[in-house]
């Protein structure tokens, strides 16, 4: 309700003094261990670092180590609400470096998993989200939901979050025979607690007055940044790797891009960037109606591969859109079954980047609000 | 003025559509699940605790290999070939290596599910049990090995017999063929005694 | 013997009598506490499609005893760097701000503590001494969360003061009287003679009805942010401040300002009662009416408007810090002013 947001203070007339304040790592709102050097002139964020690296776990100098089916559990852990996704396209590129082709079936099933997971990712993206700006109820209402999908990838995978479910030539399984239902089960409620939700959280006043014109990302900024994904489209750039380099089945659907429109404030700010991804989950059901239709029955899930994979020598990078941005993997083989080198553009790490830039001159409880809204996974930033 | 009537409004009228919708979920049906008494549902191809069949392993160390945090530790003694028990496979294929050490670290393993494909006898397998949280690590280093440790020594001991016969006949073999000054057996090699793998 | 009479002189005549009535109302507190932990727990849960507490009792039952004696075994810990005077104090003054608003809430017209006349005023007092305790508590316990908490919390209680006692200054015109008896008395009859109809009177009242609604609804919002409830819990917001001012506190002073803010939750809802919702008297008029049904309706009213506020809880965000002060100076405010206003035209007019 107030009219100026921004509020823009010229330091060198008002004397007062700063406080640094230190949030995180163990802060309830930095999702994960995020440590924030913040600086405040009262309420108001002057500076902020952050400081990344509590969770590093040497994800890249293992899989030096590892063959290449031995990789993608270490990739299971990158971005940890979003697992499939982040296998997709790290064994696109082993595949497509081996040269082969998986059947029809492993590639919608691959798709199904994928928006699902996106589904799974956006919900707890917006519930934390909405949590940050203080509701909690939206946030076991998607935690109810993601439980669902976790369902579906546990009967199909055996895993409920890190799951290891495709391979490189195809997947671990096959799905379970009532796959499909289970599915179109998931796109109803999901459907139904998204309507609910925005009439609950995205569209109540003071959810708006919290998110509107709060963390403004101006196109060109998040272009300078590399930000991908909602943070991205969120500013009004209509950049989806699934449309613009369509990659697995993706060209065969019928989908939009929803970009944020500053329909309560700014284009580009807070609320943009959190309606982008609500309306991703409808696009994601929309792909998934399509891909359950058209999916066939009947076929095979792994494509016969020799024992050991050994991609011969060259160096490859792929890349897929992930539910958070822009996920590529580097991938230099030397010929051997050990990979020379996996190199992963990690998402969040991007994202978070832009933190510092956007969030100066807004109030401490919008800086929480701005991370929210960038969605970070501390899995993957840290890697 | 106007917009602020509006917003005034706006901001009374969202927070009555929500409280509309909370009060009805109030009166919907609970999801909880009261855990230890009921529980959810496990698929039976879940990728819980590990099981071995020490019956069905032949200790071809596949496993090992693949797990990529290197949580499962296989040593293996050659069998020797007039061994009284006639050692047998469960699925009926003769035995050519016994298992005296087949332990799993469940601290580390990360449930990936690689070892169970690998494994050509179906020998490990996931398991639907998810509740063994212990007071200790060490709990969590399970031995699956069936041999007892007498049988263990008793396998090894007839082992090493047959190896000393073995590398007599060897060393009569050599100094005949020494003698005979024709280099033949050169090639005719015995697997190493002991094959004992350390998880780096 | 001098000093003996001097002592017994200054033991009043009714000294059991006066220990009585200060515990029931304490005794009366603990047991609401505990109820409200319960309805807290459980509504919260059940909002969310959970089912909440189900181990301790029956359904759960005893789960705010299985809390309160979890922080009573807690380790009691003082900041080292903490000035540990007023750390201590701390939740004591703002428990006794809850616990002395008490002493004037009438529970049935045969049960009112201290009969004064300016029992309204007197409630408004002492509730603003719990600003002082969490400005102290936020400053003493030599935390940055702490301390923003505790600035932000005192201008939160002192700016939502005013539109509140707006609302309540229009009651008491329309009563005539500061007296909290009065006032329930003004009330008599029915429903449509509680104040937030207009109080009593002919079909002219009918002109000041909008204006008592809009009041009774701002004096429910302002009495969220005096009692730091959703959507106004800014000086306790976990996820920007951990927990505001009582971060650094544990164990039997957690419980203490945790007390407080279900006492004072108390306050508000029956200052409510009293003030729009007609007090001890039945929305049936003379049906239900007695000293029994008084404690009734009193009791009942106001726990009603205690699960308002936790249904509150559970369905709002929460404010900006600027944003709270915009609501509470531009938009309570003004309204406030203008009811105001118009009832005491319409008192002037009557
Ligand atoms: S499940 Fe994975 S980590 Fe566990 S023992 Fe098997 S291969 Fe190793
Ligand atoms: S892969 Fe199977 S048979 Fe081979 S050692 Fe492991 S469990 Fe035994």
């Amino acid at each position: 309700m107030g009219e100026k947001k921004r509020i823009e203070l010229d330091y060198s007339k008002i004397e007062s003094d700063r406080m640094r304040l230190n949030v995180g790592p163990q802060h309830p709102s930095t999702h994960g261990v995020l440590r924030l050097e913040v600086e405040l002139d009262g309420e108001i964020v002057t500076e902020v670092v952050p400081h990344i690296g509590y969770l590093h776990r040497c994800f890249e100098k293992h899989a030096e180590k590892m063959t290449y089916p031995q990789v993608i559990p270490y990739i299971d852990r990158m971005d940890y609400v979003t697992s499939m996704n982040n296998e997709l396209p790290y064994v696109m590129a082993v595949e497509k470096m081996l040269g082969i082709k998986v059947p029809e079936k492993v590639e919608y099933i691959r798709v199904i998993m994928c928006e699902l997971n996106r589904i799974a990712s956006h919900q707890i993206a917006v519930a934390t989200f909405g949590l940050d700006a203080g509701a909690f109820t939206p946030f076991l209402y998607f935690f109810r939901d993601r439980e669902y999908i976790l369902a579906i990838f546990e009967k199909a995978s055996g895993a409920r979050l890190l799951f290891n479910y495709f391979w490189i030539g195809g997947l671990s399984a096959d799905v379970h025979p009532t796959f499909k239902e289970d599915v179109l089960a998931i796109v109803k409620q999901v459907r139904k607690t998204n309507k609910e939700i925005e009439d609950l959280l995205i569209y109540n006043k003071i959810f708006i007055e919290r998110t509107a014109n709060v963390g403004i990302l101006p196109a060109d900024v998040a272009i300078n940044y590399a930000c991908s994904g909602p943070v991205l489209r969120g500013s009004g750039v209509k950049f989806d790797l699934r449309k613009n380099e369509p990659y697995s089945i993706y060209d065969r659907f019928d989908f939009d891009i929803p970009v944020g429109m500053g329909e309560v404030g700014t284009v580009g700010d807070s609320w943009d960037r959190n309606i982008v991804r609500m309306r991703e989950m409808e696009q994601s059901c929309r792909i998934i109606e399509q891909a359950v239709a058209q999916m066939p029955d009947e076929g095979d899930v792994q494509e016969k591969l020799p024992k050991r994979i050994k991609p011969p020598k060259g160096d490859i990078y792929m890349r897929a859109e992930n539910p958070k941005g822009d996920l590529g993997f580097y991938i230099v083989s030397n010929g051997t079954d050990k990979p020379e080198r996996v190199k992963a553009r990690g998402t969040s790490f991007v994202n978070l980047s832009v933190l510092p830039e956007i969030s100066k001159g807004y109030m401490f409880a919008d800086l929480i609000l701005i991370l929210g809204s960038i969605d970070i996974v501390l899995g993957e930033v840290d890697r | 003025m106007i917009e602020y009537i509006k917003n005034v409004w706006l901001g009374f009228w969202t927070v009555i559509v929500g409280m509309r919708i909370t009060l009805a979920h109030l009166f919907e049906k609970k999801v909880t699940v009261q855990y230890p008494d009921d529980r959810y549902p496990i698929p039976p191809n879940a990728r819980n605790k590990l099981y071995l069949d020490p019956t069905l392993c032949n200790g071809c160390t596949s496993c090992e290999r693949i797990c990529p945090v290197n949580c499962i530790k296989v040593e293996t003694l050659r069998v020797v070939p007039d061994d009284p028990e006639r050692p047998m496979i469960a699925d009926g294929s003769k035995r050519k290596l016994w298992v005296p050490v087949y332990d799993i670290d469940f601290a580390k393993c990360c449930f990936c599910g690689l070892c169970t494909t690998v494994c050509p006898t179906f020998a490990i397998k996931h398991t639907v049990e998810f509740e063994y949280s212990t007071y200790s690590r060490d709990e969590l280093y399970v031995r699956f090995s069936d041999m007892s440790p007498e049988k263990i020594i008793e396998k090894k001991k007839m082992l090493d017999e047959f190896q000393a016969k073995e590398k007599a006949a060897k060393a009569e073999a050599a100094r005949k063929a020494a003698e005979e000054k024709s280099k033949t057996d050169a090639k005719a090699e015995t697997s190493p005694v002991t094959e004992s793998k350390e998880s780096n | 013997m001098e000093t003996i009479n001097f002592v017994y002189n200054l033991i009043p005549d009714q000294f059991i009598a006066i220990i009585v009535i200060c515990t029931i109302p304490l005794i009366f507190l603990i047991v609401y506490a505990l109820l409200a932990i319960l309805g807290e727990l459980k509504i919260s849960a059940w909002i969310q499609e959970r089912l909440g507490p189900m181990r301790t009792g029956p359904w759960g039952i005893l789960q705010p005893i299985a809390e309160v004696v979890k922080l009573i075994q807690k380790e009691d810990l003082t900041p080292d760097t903490a000035n540990k005077p007023l750390f201590n104090l701390a939740p004591f003054i703002i428990f006794m701000g809850a616990y002395a608003s008490f002493a004037v809430i009438p529970f049935s017209r045969y049960f009112i503590p201290s009969d004064i006349n300016i029992g309204l005023f007197y409630i408004f007092a002492v509730g603003s001494i719990a600003v002082i305790g969490i400005v102290m508590g936020g400053w003493a316990s030599n935390n940055k969360y702490s301390l923003l908490g505790a600035m932000r919390s005192v201008a939160q209680i002192i700016s939502y003061e005013i539109p509140g006692a707006m609302a309540i200054l229009s009651v008491a015109v329309l009563a005539s009287s500061l007296n909290l008896e009065k006032i329930n008395i003004a009330q008599e009859g029915g429903i449509w003679n509680w104040f937030v109809f207009g109080g009593q009177g002919s079909w002219d009242k009918l002109w000041v009805v909008p204006f008592t609604l809009i009041l009774s609804l701002i004096y429910l919002i302002s009495s969220l942010a005096e009692t730091n409830r959703t959507p106004f819990d800014i000086p306790e917001g976990e996820s920007e401040l951990v927990a505001g001012y009582h971060t650094e506190y544990s164990g039997m002073k957690f419980a203490m300002f945790f007390f407080a803010e279900y006492a004072n939750m108390f306050v508000v809802a029956a200052v409510l009662t009293i003030t729009f919702f007609g007090g001890w008297n039945s929305p049936f008029g003379n049906f239900m009416q007695g000293p029994g049904w008084d404690v009734f309706w009193f009791v009942g009213k106001s726990f009603f408007f205690v699960i308002v506020q936790i249904w509150l809880r559970w369905t709002l965000p929460r404010l900006r810090v600027d944003q709270l002060m915009y609501v509470g100076w531009k938009v309570l405010l003004p309204f406030s002013f203008i009811c105001f206003l118009f009832i005491s035209l319409f008192r002037m007019i009557n």
